[in-house]
């Protein structure tokens, strides 16, 4: 029993960094320039075929990984300057028929290219065995290497929005856009280098989940939805809300999928439980939400003040 | 002249059902009905979104809990429409009375995700009934009953039952919009602080008009049962509230027929690019990017004077 909540809190710890990941551009999208970016998802997609892509190429993951973040931080400058720099000025409802236009061309733009079927990709070779961490609990080299990276990317992010020039910019942008306009930053400019770095996180994610979970048309709209999930609990516009809600998000569900059937078991007949269990577990982010939002309309961690 | 197009139009739907069978292409007369089931699933969330200024993003979850109601009444034996579907719209307004009540507290971005997650809810909770399908669906033996002599099974039938209901459903839209109550919801939406200031409760009139909108749906849905004579969690999912939102959008928001114009165009460009290409999807994106980048108000903006003069000023 143990070992089992050891090994479901690491999966819940894994699921929430790269919730993190996602949510984080989303975020400051979401923040920055008050758009609606129902395409995010799209880029994280995007970012795991290119690594399939270019694994099935070159043999090395590493080399996909890098290769496949600097393509998907192109693909996501092309789609702001092209598209979505005309929306910023305009209502959600626009942004939302706009951005779910991208979301079905970049669908179908992918199968076109890639076909239907799902795309196998495999973990890295060095990566593929278990690790034993407690005598008699071992858990898989490649997910504990995730929560690595996820854990990296998160203390970068946090030094680089919270300590540094540009992250001091980026705030200043989330919390009010006219009045960092007019103090001299460049908002315009500082908004197609967060989108770049948002669609590159997504990359991440893309490649970190792709071998665990399944690389194919469509992978972006269920984590899409989580991730706003994420932002509106943790407070949109801001990176520790993003990061706390990630975290809170990922364990809950995963936590919730593990031990809610189990619970309800010693309720009610197996049956049942196999049936309500999972279910339930997903419904109780939504709750979280809902709460969230109902009593703290703002979220977790409100960017602006 | 509006007057003159809108009995135009209802007169070749009257006929076009009789001009299919004749050249034998009954195909497209469910097709139609589709068409006329989503224009008022569309009309609907129009009600809120374009005249209450909510925009829901979880109108699908009542669209699917109308026609959840009629496919578990019907595995448990009742078929009767004059039960199901009044039940359908009872229980989808209902479940809008207590996702409104609760969502309507808070504003803009927010009440766009409150919504949402309320519909993510209602579609895992669809998902748990396992006795109705989980998350594989149910199929509906029959189509509901309407006695009369009349049987839905037959397609003709069922389009002029359908067509019925939807002009009733517009006509009635119509009429609350001109009345006080529409007034009321238009003036909140326009200006919310001043109407309170006034005096008027707004939370309770936009309460009432979102379980308005979440009734209506459900009818549309329990229609949408028996038009596919099968249900299934995908009805919720969170695509098909983002597709109903499209539909009002490019029909134009706010405009009374916008939403039946959004689902005509959507389906019908939907129909005819997926006969043309596998992906028809990219075709569909592209129009769509085209209209919100070029057509703001959407297509009824286009014939609307009005807008127009607008759009010149605005420059």
């Amino acid at each position: 029993m143990a070992v089992l909540i050891l090994e479901q809190t690491l999966n819940g710890l894994q699921f929430g960094l790269m919730l993190f990941l996602m949510a984080a551009g989303l975020t400051l999208v979401f923040g920055i320039m008050d758009l609606i970016n129902l395409a995010h998802g799209s880029l994280y997609m995007i970012g795991a075929y290119l690594v399939a892509a270019v694994v099935q190429a070159t043999g090395s993951f590493l080399l996909a990984v890098v290769a496949a973040m600097m393509g998907t931080a192109a693909i996501g400058v092309l789609l702001e300057v092209s598209v979505l720099r005309r929306l910023y000025t305009r209502d959600h409802l626009s942004q939302v028929l706009a951005t779910f236009a991208l979301l079905l061309i970049c669908n179908e733009v992918v199968r076109l290219i890639f076909g239907s079927q799902p795309v196998m990709l495999g973990m890295p070779a060095a990566l593929a065995g278990p690790v034993q961490l407690l005598p008699g609990f071992s858990y898989p080299a490649f997910r504990l290497a995730v929560i690595g990276v996820g854990l990296a990317v998160a203390a970068l992010l946090y030094v680089l929005v919270g300590r540094t020039r540009v992250g001091m910019w980026v705030r200043a942008g989330a919390s009010n856009r006219e009045m960092a306009a007019a103090m001299g930053i460049d908002v315009k400019l500082l908004f197609t280098a967060v989108f770049a770095v948002g669609a590159a996180l997504c990359a991440l994610a893309g490649a970190m989940l792709g071998p665990i979970l399944a690389v194919q048309v469509g992978m972006g709209e269920s984590i899409l939805i989580l991730a706003f999930v994420v932002i509106v609990i943790g407070g949109i516009g801001s990176i520790r809300g993003a990061l706390v809600g990630a975290l809170l998000v990922g364990m809950v569900d995963t936590v919730g999928r593990a031990f809610v059937p189990m619970l309800l078991r010693s309720f009610v007949s197996p049956a049942v439980a196999s049936g309500v269990g999972p279910a339930l577990a997903s419904i109780a982010i939504y709750v979280l939400m809902a709460a969230v939002l109902f009593w703290r309309p703002q979220g977790l961690f409100p960017a602006r003040a | 002249m509006r007057n003159r197009m809108v009995i135009g139009t209802l007169v070749l739907l009257l006929a076009f059902p009789l001009a299919a069978k004749h050249w034998d292409q009954l195909f497209y007369v469910s097709f139609a009905s589709r068409i006329l089931i989503y224009a008022v699933a569309a009309s609907s969330l129009n009600l809120i979104l374009g005249y209450g200024g909510m925009v829901s993003f979880g109108h699908a979850a009542f669209l699917g809990i109308g026609a959840y109601t009629v496919a578990i009444l019907m595995e448990q034996g009742v078929s009767s429409a004059w039960v199901s579907w009044p039940l359908a719209v009872g229980v989808s307004a209902l479940f809008a009375l207590a996702i409104g009540a609760i969502s309507l507290r808070t504003r803009g971005v927010y009440f766009i995700m409150i919504t949402l997650a309320f519909a993510q809810m209602v579609y895992y909770l669809l998902i748990s009934l396992r006795a109705y399908g989980g998350e594989d669906g149910l199929n509906l033996a029959e189509r509901s009953q309407v006695g009369f002599g009349l049987s839905l099974a037959n397609d003709l039938t069922f389009y002029y039952v359908v067509l019925a209901l939807g002009v009733a459903c517009l006509y009635l839209l119509r009429r609350l919009l001109n009345a006080r109550f529409g007034q009321v919801v238009q003036a909140i939406r326009d200006n919310e602080t001043r109407m309170e200031a006034i005096g008027f409760p707004t939370y309770r009139y936009k309460l009432i008009c979102f379980v308005l909108a979440g009734g209506v749906a459900g009818l549309a849905g329990a229609l949408l049962a028996n038009q596919s004579g099968f249900v299934s969690p995908n009805l919720l999912q969170w695509t098909q509230s983002g597709t109903l939102m499209v539909m009002v959008i490019l029909g134009g928001v706010g405009y009374l027929y916008g939403g039946a114009l959004g689902a005509a165009l959507f389906l019908v460009l939907e129909e005819v690019l997926s006969a043309y290409t596998l992906h028809w999807q990219l075709g569909l994106g592209l129009v769509l990017l085209a209209i919100v980048l070029y057509a703001h108000r959407g297509v009824a903006g286009l014939f609307d004077g009005r807008a127009a003069a607008r759009r010149g000023a605005d420059g």
